[in-house]
């Protein structure tokens, strides 16, 4: 089976982010990066799925600046075959500009499956996986937890608010991972080696004019620290009182 | 005067809570870009058409009905070649979506195969000029976007919960659409339905949440936070990431970075320490509190209101205390 996988360098959320000097952009200064969550779940798919099926082949696709090569690195010490950058120095906040690069890309490239994470937590939009497919005109599944691929074929679950879908679906197809399918390997010695040998292609981003902008960000009000109203179960009164009269929500 | 679509999310033929939001927006938009109509479709099985008076009350002009057999369940095919139609031909200034996981399959699907540009997940929207401005959290909730589309149409989600549902009565006059595609013959189809948590309200719906962390010890003494909940009489079920990786709750219950984002009138916190990932699914919440042993715990820095003590103490009493609370009214 021939299998891409596209995977998103995105900060590593546990700082506290400052507005860059443009009014519309965060500050990177002091950022460190990994691989977008979802994503990882979505090589670890990629690579259960070939495991399986082997012969095979796994290639892992990004879009971003030179330093994205890191990420694709991290990609190929888990047991993926190639990667391709795409080179963009900016990462537009069109999902749709991204979706037209990546189809590029893939295109022509006869893949079986094409995995993306359900959505990277940068933008937090959940957009260019559907638009890929679309753009390919490929059958596509979306935040799928649970999945079997055999025969061509392939069964998904995916979550909704209260309730879960079973689909079927044929191959080639789509699909967006979810948290739940999978728990990612850690790459091995082994393979943080072989990945330095593994082929690594560089190119530019055919990127499609951005119809999306971002006016502007800010940072959300902070939350003023709240009170304790007491300890143990002596509280509760007190507690229940300020949830009537105060916040009024009882 | 620009008409505004909204696309009506539905289940077995029941308009969504999500819908109605979604025709709430349209309303707004259309009110606030010179007074144009809201054309609200919804699609379903034969018999859809009956819930269109629900969609003429919170002001939908016009409903588009898609009855089809194979269209009970979602078809993002059929319906996303449909609604695409529909938005190509129907001159519209904007198109509104859920936020939800069927309208985040659904309205990328639109938007490529409209080329329109789309800004997800709203918990705010504005006409500035001629712009249509959504604001969207993004960096886990850290930062807040402010996105910014001139094209029309503009395609946008909207997260449950952002926009109240008001009442505003139209003549909500019923238009049958035919579907684009034939339904029968979509390359994926959803087979099955499984209803989750069956007569319990929705996460994103719930005006109430109380969530169990780990400092709850055992699946099994999840049913204190069960009990809370049923108090509250109004309230779902939440859980943390740990929780869910420990399997003592489903992962659809997981409220955090990588689970469900919520922002209910109340949170209430049981036996959660705060880890920035689980704070990233629920600061947005009114009121939150939080009820943990240790006075440390980062979850008493975002709280409103908050118990140091013993969990297996606190929340039956709270429990009982909430329950004659909603007895004397």
């Amino acid at each position: 089976m021939k299998i891409a996988v596209c995977i998103k360098r995105v900060p590593v959320m546990e700082v506290k982010f400052a507005i860059g000097k443009d009014g519309a952009s965060v500050d990177e200064t002091g950022l460190k990066y990994d691989v977008n969550d979802f994503d990882l779940w979505a090589v670890e798919a990629a690579l259960q799925l070939n495991e399986k099926n082997a012969p095979g082949e796994v290639t892992v696709v990004s879009l971003g600046p030179d330093a994205a090569a890191e990420q694709l690195r991290k990609a190929l010490s888990m047991g993926a075959d190639r990667a391709v950058l795409l080179k963009a120095d900016k990462q537009p906040a069109d999902g749709f500009a991204v979706a037209e690069a990546l189809a590029a890309e893939l295109k022509g490239g006869n893949y079986d499956v094409i995995f993306f994470g359900k959505k990277s937590i940068d933008s937090d939009a959940q957009t260019v996986g559907p638009m890929v497919a679309e753009l390919l005109d490929l059958p596509c599944v979306t935040s799928v937890f649970k999945l079997d691929i055999a025969g061509g074929k392939g069964t998904a679950m995916r979550a909704l608010e209260g309730a879960a879908e079973v689909l079927e679906f044929p191959l080639p197809a789509v699909i967006t991972v979810d948290e739940g399918l999978n728990k990612e390997r850690l790459p091995s010695l082994k393979g943080i080696m072989a990945a330095k040998k593994k082929p690594l292609e560089t190119k530019p981003a055919q990127l499609g004019s951005a119809a999306v902008t971002v006016a502007r960000m800010e940072l959300p009000p902070e939350r003023g620290a709240g009170r304790i109203v007491g300890q143990g179960a002596a509280a509760v009164p007190e507690l229940v009182k300020l949830l009537q009269s105060e916040a009024k929500v009882i | 005067m620009a008409n505004v679509f909204a696309f009506v999310e539905s289940r077995h033929g029941e308009v969504r809570k999500a819908g109605l939001e979604a025709v709430s927006a349209a309303r707004l938009l259309a009110d606030q870009t010179g007074g144009g109509d809201v054309h609200a479709l919804i699609a379903g099985a034969p018999g859809v058409a009956g819930q269109a008076g629900r969609l003429a009350e919170v002001g939908a002009d016009v409903v588009l009905v898609v009855e089809h057999p194979a269209l009970d369940l979602y078809n993002p095919e059929a319906v996303s070649a449909t609604v695409a139609e529909r938005i190509r031909n129907g001159g519209y200034r904007a198109a509104v979506f859920s936020a939800t996981s069927q309208g985040k399959d659904l309205s990328p699907r639109v938007a490529a195969k409209l080329r329109a540009p789309l800004a997800p997940d709203a918990i705010a929207l504005a006409v500035e000029g001629d712009a249509i401005v959504v604001r969207h959290p993004m960096y886990t909730g850290k930062v807040i976007g402010s996105l910014r589309i001139t094209a029309s149409p503009a395609l946008l989600s909207v997260r449950l919960g952002a926009i109240p549902v008001t009442p505003n009565a139209k003549a909500g006059r019923v238009e049958p659409v035919q579907p684009a595609t034939d339904p029968a013959a979509a390359r994926v189809k959803v087979v099955e339905m499984k209803e989750g948590n069956t007569g319990k309200i929705d996460l994103g719906e719930a005006p109430v949440i109380v969530a169990g962390g780990r400092g709850l010890k055992s699946a099994d003494n999840f049913k204190l936070v069960e009990q809370l909940a049923d108090s509250f009489g109004n309230a779902a079920v939440g859980a943390t990431r740990a929780v869910t990786d420990e399997g003592w709750r489903p992962h659809s219950e997981q409220i955090g970075q990588t689970g469900r984002v919520v922002s209910p009138e109340l949170y209430v916190a049981v036996g959660i320490s705060g880890a920035i990932q689980h704070l990233a699914g629920m600061r947005t919440s009114k009121t939150i509190v939080a009820i943990n042993k240790d006075k440390e715990a980062p979850i008493f820095k975002v709280a409103d209101y908050g118990i140091v003590g013993d969990v297996f103490e606190v929340v039956p009493a709270l429990a009982d205390a909430v329950k004659q609370a909603k007895a004397q009214g």
